[in-house]
Formats: structure tokens, C-alpha cells, sequence
């Protein structure tokens, strides 16, 4: 069985390793949060909201030219038709109606391409919420647009200013903020990352990715259950999201793709599964990338959503079982897979999500095999890179 | 005996422990200001391990950890300088630091050279005490380390007694909602917490920490508790200093005076 034990372990992996200042809010959401969660008044404002505002169900559109040319019947679940973009609206939705239940005024994040802090002012400025974003220096130069969204949305953008000026960094950041406003501030973190409860709690609200597609495939194939699911994996919610309800069911193979950068061993990756070993950070147990002395290292993907030295606890998990079977792409390789999708489907997809359109070019399957694929968001975001890169 | 039970057996008042980042400023200054601190007249010395990640720590002594490890700082490198310290320095020593260069590095290989070495007690900041009670208590005590717990402003009443219950040595009090970094000044607010802890009459001393600059935040803190920590203001003033023995002794001295 995969699911979070009492104290926040999948197996191995996770729990909550955080300074003593951040006690009292990490008790106050773990005592809470399952229970205000489960409650109608939750469920019929959240569910009203990802119907009406972010457009769900997003639909599971049968990519016909795609499958002649893999040999298989792939099926992309539509998440980059989210408001926003991005799935990572969903867990935003979530969070910020908990955030409003526990009394909270303020709302912090952390961002890295910028999608889950648009996503993060895009609630905020709907439910009148103060919102500051957390984003690293360099980030902010290189996602410009995004910084620009958050601006308009009415949120303070701050910049992380140390280590590598990166996601990571903004990570800390965001959670030294909480430990200086502990009191009227909730952190909505981006990712099925950090100190149990997050994990988990960010896994639950996308999983709602994972529970139309059963919906929807039982329609369109008269069965629940793909073959495969295939995701990318930057701290892993998408793909927390897609496999959710599949955790459990041993004939779906799950499939991750982390980010390679320039190669495996370039010096200039984010694999974490392969270059990775146990370590804590951001408040859990998980495989990190680091040195021998136990120093994190800074990754590299061409997208700045997989550029994170870690993955979320329960990926660690699903890793170190072999219930997830991950494969690791080059950014070369990524562009590619996108501009693939665009010229086969016409949806330019977001360079995260190539990632896993690459992976049908990594694993076996066989020629009758449904096949999801989590598409994570649009490309908008990465018109820069795609330019910059030249290869279309 | 422990030398932090020895000195607290000897000294409720006005103790001072002084913070430094090993590594920083110069890779091979650590011994030295060691010495320095304890010529000075301070109490306790608590070496900070340099962690590429440190999310307790404001801007002061997350610089200090990032020189430090281009310095070439590590555990394997901070434990070689350490050998034969004792020799030089009688003061009790406190290694603080993040879990993962430690759980590295093996946390029973960490606590037995600790022992060897002579070191005191640990403070690892974002080791929860759950996790403490369940995998390392037994290993600390066996190595005679003591292990030093945080409370803040935010710790339940209910949590402080826990927390009082299984920590040996002192408690760390955070003075504020803050992460480290010298602030000027003690509000009242500060004040009513220091109050209200000093008056719960735990079992082991309290030190008061972040936010300790200056000989009046240090006597006021010292005021409410056993004494006061110094951090950042104290890596500020490694910083700029042009000669580390003179103007530790002269930074130490203005303070406890
Ligand atoms: C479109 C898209 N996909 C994937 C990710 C990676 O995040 P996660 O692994 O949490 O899904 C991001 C992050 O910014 C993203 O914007």
C-alpha cells in the first residue's frame, strides 16, 4: 500500500524536519487541515471553484497522430488548459480556502518558473489575500513575463538572493518568512515537497487529475485504468496528481521524468533519482542531490520548474520500491519532444511537460497499450527558451 | 562531568556563549578564535558546521556558511582542525548544525568523534524532538553529548515542559519571531515571553538568543534567564575585523562589562 503513514513517511521517506520556530504552524496544519478538508462547505467551494474558475474537468483528448507515430493509444490529460496554464492552480484553489478557514490573512510561496507563484497571486486576488512570492534572482531574470503576471495580479515579488538564486533558495526564503510571521501567515508551497503535512496535502488536491482520468477513460475505453501513466517530475506534484488513484493498482505502470540537463554526467542535471541519495531538505526525508559532506548541490534542467535538487517523498518512495519507474531526459531531447507535440497535435507544451512526451522514447510498451500522459501546462511561459534554443 | 553542567553548576548568571561559523572568515581560523573567545571572557563556544542551506539563519550567518564552505569548510575538515583542542581551550563547546552534513557523515560516527574530540553538547536545529527521542537520544548520551532544544515565542506551555523534560544542559530561547540576525533593541512584548518562561522554573538553565548585539540587549536578556547567546553581530564584527585576537576581545569585553 502506498500512502503516508501517521507520521508523515512514505516508507523511507519524508516526516518533518523543521526548526522548532515553525512547530506551532506545522501542528496547527496537520491537526486541521484532513478535517477541514473533508468537510462539505470545503469540498462544495473547492469543487465549485475548479469547475468555474480553473475549467475543470480539463478533457483527456485522444492525440490520434501522436499514437501513429509511437504505436500506441495516447491520451493527454489536458491540464495545460487550466486557468493560469498549469496544474499547479489546483493545489493553489486548496490551499487558499484552507488558508482562509484557519484565519490566515497573508499568503507566501516560493516559486521557480513562475507558475506556481501566477498561480498563487491568481487566488490571492481572488479571495482579496495579501501575497508575497519568493523567487530567486536569477529566476526572475530569466521568467520575466511571469514576474510581470504576479505584478499585475497585485502580489510583491521578493528576491531570493542567496546561494544559487534558484528555486531552492527561494524555498528558503519562503520558509524564513514563516518563521518571522508564524501567526497570520500560511505558506502555500508549490509542490509535494517540504514538512509532512505538505506532501501529502498538496498530492490530495491534484489528485483530482488522477480521478478524472478514471472518469473519463471508463467513457471513452470502457475501462478505469490506463496502461500507463507518464508524467514530469520537477518536486513531483503533476505527477503526484496523475498517479494518485493509481498508487495502488500494480498493473498501471507509473512513469517519471526527471530532467537530465546536459546529460546524467555533465555536472549539469537534476536526476535526482539517479544522482541522488538519502538527505533532508526543506523539512524532509527524501533523495537529494549533494555532495559527499552533505551539501546541496545546485541542479540544472533547461526548464526552471524540474530545476530542483530534490524530489517529493513520496516519488523517493515510489523510486526506492520500484513502483515508479523514472527515466531521466536531456533538455535537448525535451525541446524536441516539444516541438514535436506542436507540429503533431498543435499544442505547444511547456518544456516541463516535454519531458514526458520524450519519455514514450525511453520505455517499452506494447502496440495495444492505453497510454496516459500528464500534460502539465502549455508553453506560453517558455516562448523565450524555445527562441533562445532555435530548433524548430 | 559535562562541562556545560559543570559551568551552569558554578554560573547561573549572566552566562555568555559566543556563535561563530567554522571556516569563516578564513578557512583555518577556527582554533584561534576559539582561543580568542575563551581569553576574552566569554563561557561557551558554539561552532556553527556550515550547511549550504541553513533556514533558520538570516543574511549575517548565511554569508558566513557560504564563505566558509568555498572556504573548503567541512565536518571531515572542522574535526581535523579540532584535534588536540582541548589542549588550548577549557570552555565547554557546542557544535551547532543542520541534520543532513551530519547524517552524512553518520550520526554515531559523529557523536563518537565528538566524544574523542571533546566536545560538549549539539544543537541541531531542524532535528524535531520526536525524531530525537526515537533515533538519537540513546547515541547522545551514550557519547556524553548534552542536546539543546529551541523554544519560541510560538511553544505551547504543554511543549516548553516536553521540552524541558528531555533536553540536558540548557534550553535555547529564540527571542523573537525571527530567524538569526541582530535586531536592535528588546521590546516589551520580548520582555512579557522572557517573563513568562523564566516563571514556569524549568529544570534546566535558559539561554537567550537572535537578536543578542550589544551589552545592553545582553544584560537585559540576561535579566529574564541564565544568560545570552551571540550570533550574527559577532560574525559582523569577524568580518570586519582586521585583527582577530584584538577585536574579539575588545567585541567580548564590551559586551559582559
Ligand atoms: C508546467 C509545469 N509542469 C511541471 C512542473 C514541475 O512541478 P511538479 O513536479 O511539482 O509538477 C512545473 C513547475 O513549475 C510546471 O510549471
Amino acid at each position: 500500500m502506498i500512502r503516508v503513514d501517521e507520521k508523515g513517511f512514505y516508507g523511507k521517506f519524508g516526516g518533518a524536519y523543521i526548526p522548532e520556530m515553525l512547530h506551532p504552524n506545522i501542528e496547527e496544519l496537520k491537526e486541521n487541515y484532513e478535517q477541514i478538508i473533508s468537510t462539505e462547505e470545503f469540498k462544495t467551494e473547492f469543487n465549485s471553484l475548479l469547475r468555474d474558475f480553473v475549467g475543470r474537468p480539463t478533457p483527456l483528448y485522444l492525440a490520434s497522430r501522436l499514437s501513429d507515430k509511437y504505436g500506441a493509444k495516447i491520451y493527454l490529460k489536458r491540464e495545460d488548459l487550466c486557468h493560469t496554464g498549469a496544474h499547479k492552480v489546483n493545489n493553489t484553489v486548496g490551499q487558499i480556502i484552507l488558508a482562509k478557514k484557519l484565519g490566515k490573512k497573508r499568503i507566501i510561496a516560493e516559486t521557480g518558473a513562475g507558475q506556481h507563484g501566477v498561480a498563487t497571486a491568481t487566488v490571492c486576488a481572488l479571495m482579496g489575500m495579501d501575497c508575497t512570492v519568493y523567487m530567486g534572482e536569477l529566476d526572475i531574470q530569466r521568467q520575466r513575463p511571469n514576474v510581470e503576471r504576479m505584478k499585475i495580479l497585485g502580489a510583491k515579488v521578493v528576491p531570493a538572493t542567496s546561494g544559487s538564486k534558484t528555486l531552492k533558495d527561494a524555498t528558503n526564503e519562503a520558509m524564513r518568512q514563516w518563521i518571522n510571521n508564524p501567526v497570520d501567515t500560511h505558506y502555500i508551497i508549490g509542490s509535494v515537497v517540504g514538512p509532512h503535512p505538505y506532501p501529502e496535502m498538496v498530492a490530495k488536491f491534484q489528485s483530482v487529475i488522477s480521478e478524472e482520468i478514471k472518469t473519463q477513460l471508463k467513457e471513452k475505453e470502457g475501462r478505469e485504468n490506463p496502461d500507463l501513466v507518464i508524467a514530469c517530475v520537477g518536486g513531483g506534484s503533476n505527477a503526484a496528481g496523475a498517479f494518485y488513484h493509481y498508487y495502488n493498482v500494480p498493473e498501471v505502470r507509473l512513469i517519471a521524468a526527471e530532467a537530465a540537463g546536459l546529460g546524467i554526467s555533465s555536472g549539469k542535471s537534476a536526476a535526482t533519482t539517479v544522482l541522488g541519495t538519502m538527505g533532508i531538505l526543506h523539512g524532509s526525508k527524501t533523495l537529494l542531490m549533494q555532495t559527499e559532506d552533505g551539501q546541496v548541490v545546485e541542479p540544472h534542467s533547461i526548464s526552471a520548474g524540474l530545476d530542483y535538487p530534490g524530489i517529493g517523498p513520496v516519488h523517493a518512495h515510489l523510486y526506492d520500491i520500484g513502483r515508479g519507474e523514472f527515466v531521466a531526459v536531456e533538455d535537448e531531447d525535451a525541446m524536441k519532444a516539444g516541438v514535436e507535440l506542436s507540429r503533431l497535435e498543435g499544442i505547444i507544451p511547456a518544456i516541463e511537460t516535454s519531458h514526458a512526451i520524450h519519455a514514450l522514447n525511453m520505455i517499452e510498451y506494447k502496440r495495444d497499450d492505453i497510454i496516459v500522459i500528464n500534460l502539465s501546462g502549455r508553453g506560453d511561459k517558455d516562448l523565450d527558451t524555445y527562441i533562445k534554443w532555435g530548433g524548430y | 562531568m559535562n562541562r556545560i553542567h559543570t559551568l551552569f553548576k558554578n554560573k547561573q548568571e549572566r552566562v555568555l556563549s559566543i556563535y561563530f561559523t567554522a571556516g569563516f572568515p578564513k578557512l583555518e581560523n577556527t582554533v584561534p578564535i576559539m582561543e580568542a573567545i575563551e581569553a576574552a571572557g566569554a563561557d561557551i563556544i558554539e561552532i556553527g558546521v556550515p550547511y549550504s542551506d541553513p533556514i533558520a539563519d538570516g543574511p549575517t550567518i548565511q554569508d558566513s556558511n557560504l564563505i566558509a564552505l568555498e572556504n573548503g569548510m567541512s565536518l571531515k575538515k572542522l574535526f581535523a582542525q579540532l584535534e588536540g583542542f582541548r589542549e588550548k581551550v577549557n570552555l565547554p563547546v557546542v557544535l551547532m548544525g543542520y541534520l543532513n552534513p551530519i547524517i552524512q557523515y553518520g550520526m554515531e560516527e559523529f557523536c563518537k568523534k565528538c566524544q574523542e574530540l571533546g566536545i560538549d553538547g549539539l544543537i541541531l536545529p531542524d532535528l524535531p524532538m520526536h525524531q530525537y527521542l526515537e533515533e538519537f537520544k540513546e547515541l547522545f548520551e551514550q557519547y556524553g553529548l548534552s542536546n539543546t532544544f529551541l523554544i519560541s515565542p510560538q511553544t505551547s506551555e504543554k511543549r516548553i515542559r516536553e521540552i524541558d523534560e528531555h533536553s540536558d544542559g540548557f534550553i535555547y530561547m529564540v527571542s523573537s519571531h525571527s530567524i538569526t540576525g541582530a535586531k536592535s533593541g528588546i521590546s516589551d512584548e520580548q520582555k512579557a515571553y522572557f517573563k513568562r518562561v523564566k516563571d514556569m522554573n524549568l529544570k534546566n538553565p535558559r539561554l537567550i538568543g537572535f537578536g543578542i548585539s550589544d551589552a545592553d540587549t545582553f544584560h537585559t536578556a540576561s535579566s529574564f534567564s541564565n544568560g545570552a547567546i551571540i550570533g550574527s553581530a559577532f560574525i559582523k564584527v569577524l568580518k570586519e575585523s582586521k585583527n582577530l585576537e584584538t577585536d574579539i576581545k575588545e567585541y567580548i569585553q564590551s559586551v559582559i562589562k
